[in-house]
């Protein structure tokens, strides 16, 4: 039922579509790459797009269609990654403040309520200052800026399920605090937090990109698409390719998982069943 | 109500504290030794230490932060290490800066968003709707500064018709201040104005499926009536209500904006400080943007207790 409704809905269809094509060049870059991303043609400089340079070259001769085919694995691996780190992380927290009504509980939520103020680029770019620039510490900057949204969507869920009958059918029968956490509200909650991630990887490969065009994400030579766009924008006249190849790669990554994401929760959804198609 | 003003205000205080020990531990955390980023690792040992002494560094770690805390208090947010001007001094010329930009996205999302989110709810499941919903998801997917730079060149370079850098002066020439903030405005305004069309739209989806907008049908109101007036209005309170809450990532999104246009806001300044390492100006521009964040909330919660009665003063 839910399937069909998901596969009725040509937005998710097509987001379908494009996650799978980035995810798919992000595996085989290797292989689908026509040239060395990294190999310099100083001779062959701004080279404009033609049949062997399909997006053209940068000003070290760089191939920028084999670029952006190896950025799409920056990119799904920080929005994969730091999806999972924040995942992990607040559905934990969310749990305990959800489950333990007690001074924790409220410690933790004072804290995500003082952290949801900020935007998750100031939080990030805090973390980023702290452990420096790099993908690594993106992908723990965009985790950690995650976190406490998480933490929210998996408490609001605690709550709701530890209500339930058969949590307190559980209880009496003498089961475990962990046993009842893992077994009846963790299976519960998980479902939604898993239809969010979707939707926060796209945030997450977005949040990168501003990170790495701003310096302060994947260091160069290492080609990511908010770099290369950083590295064009002084070139735009001469070269515009130089940023839009790498453009209409983060526009397919977070259009991609945005329209899925979309699509999964419109059809999980059952207040939408039969509305929105 | 005077109660519940003051505890507002009084429950920002923690949460600014939280903050500014945050910042202060990431600065002196986990960087390196900042003596070394600011003179470099070629520095002589004297150099260093005199750097190091002047920053405090030497003293022990409470001891630091009592003293940050301190001067902070006074409103002493220290130097910039190499111009040795006021850092407040600095931020106080980039925050109007900011201000505009984010005031004037708000408009632009809410003038664009608010109509277009009406038109695609009521034209539900429509061509038009389809085409609203893909916009309104493409302005969730594409970065702020990507579309900043599409207008910039756009606009700014090939048309001409907007200049390209700067902000304009101050605002003894207003005219040559807002060309400058059109543009960037513009930009987070656009991504804004995707964002409230779509809230928009399914609130106003959720109110037209409501009773009494059935009601106000089945005893013949003429439908502008039944629109205006019974949907549109209930159907703004949430709006009113992200818009507020939006006003924050709004904030967040102008840093991008401002270093595309190079426009010298609080971002910039600091982005340009933390390319540069520079110390001082890293940590109390971090201060006073989350400061500014926690101010513009407070604002915006102290402002429903205004809007909206229904809220409680407890």
């Amino acid at each position: 039922m839910e399937i069909r409704r998901f596969l009725k809905n040509k937005v998710s269809f097509v987001g379908f579509f494009l996650v799978i094509i980035v995810i798919f060049l992000g595996i085989f870059s290797p292989w689908i790459a026509p040239y060395d991303p990294l190999e310099h043609h100083v001779i062959n400089r701004f080279a404009d797009p033609s049949w062997q340079h399909w997006g053209g070259t940068d000003r070290y001769g760089r191939d920028i269609l084999s670029r952006t085919i190896w950025g799409s694995r920056v990119s799904l691996s920080v929005g994969f990654l730091a999806t999972i780190v924040g995942a992990i992380g607040g559905t934990v927290l969310g749990l305990i403040a959800g489950y333990n009504r007690g001074r924790i509980s409220n410690v933790i939520m004072w804290l995500t309520d003082v952290f949801m103020s900020f935007p998750t680029m100031v939080l990030a770019i805090i973390v980023v200052v702290a452990f420096g620039a790099g993908t690594r510490n993106v992908i723990l900057a965009i985790g950690l800026a995650f976190t406490p949204r998480y933490i929210r969507l998996a408490r609001g869920s605690t709550l709701a399920v530890a209500e339930q009958v058969y949590v307190e059918a559980s209880k009496a029968t003498g089961r475990s605090n962990w046993g009842i956490v893992s077994k009846h509200i963790l299976p519960n909650v998980a479902g939604e937090i898993i239809v969010m991630s979707t939707l926060w990887i796209a945030t997450a490969i977005r949040l990168e990109a501003s990170l790495s065009f701003l310096g302060m994400g994947t260091q160069p030579p290492t080609p990511s698409w908010g770099m290369m766009i950083k590295e064009g924008m002084f070139h735009f006249i001469q070269a515009p390719w130089l940023s839009l190849v790498p453009g209409a790669g983060i526009f397919c990554a977070t259009m991609g998982f945005n329209m899925l994401g979309d699509g999964i929760r419109d059809a999980l959804d059952p207040k939408l069943r039969g509305r929105l198609t | 109500m005077l109660t519940f003003i003051i505890r507002r205000i009084l429950s920002a205080i923690p949460t600014i504290l939280v903050v500014i020990s945050l910042v202060f531990f990431a600065v002196r955390g986990l960087g390196g030794d900042p003596a070394i980023a600011i003179l470099g690792d070629r520095a002589t040992p004297q150099a260093l230490e005199a750097i190091r002494e002047r920053l405090g560094l030497n003293e022990p770690l409470w001891k630091q932060y009592t003293s940050f805390l301190w001067r902070l208090a006074h409103g002493d947010l220290g130097r910039d290490l190499r111009t040795d001007i006021p850092v407040a001094k600095l931020f106080a010329r980039a925050v109007p800066y900011t201000i505009d930009l984010a005031i004037w996205a708000t408009v632009i999302g809410i003038l664009i968003g608010v109509p277009t989110g009406v038109l695609a709810a009521l034209k539900w499941n429509s061509p038009l709707d389809f085409i609203g919903r893909f916009v309104g998801i493409l302005g969730f997917s594409f970065p702020t500064f990507y579309l900043s730079i599409l207008l910039l060149f756009i606009f700014g370079l090939i048309l001409g018709w907007f200049p390209m850098m700067g902000g304009g002066g101050d605002y003894s020439d207003l005219g040559n201040r807002a060309y400058h903030l059109f543009l960037p405005a513009l930009s987070l305004g656009l991504i804004k104005a995707a964002f409230v069309m779509r809230l928009t739209r399914s609130s106003m989806l959720n109110v037209l499926h409501e009773d009494y907008v059935r009601t106000a049908r089945s005893k013949g109101l003429k439908e502008r009536v039944v629109i205006y007036k019974h949907a549109l209005r209930n159907s703004l309170l949430p709006v009113v209500t992200m818009i507020g809450l939006y006003l924050a990532v709004t904030i967040g999104g102008s840093i991008e904006v401002e270093i595309v246009f190079n426009r010298p806001g609080i971002g910039k300044f600091l982005i340009g400080a933390i390319q540069e390492r520079n110390y001082s100006v890293i940590q109390s521009g971090l201060v006073v943007l989350a400061v500014f964040i926690v101010l513009v909330n407070l604002i915006t919660d102290l402002s429903y207790a205004f809007i909206d009665p229904r809220i409680k003063y407890d």
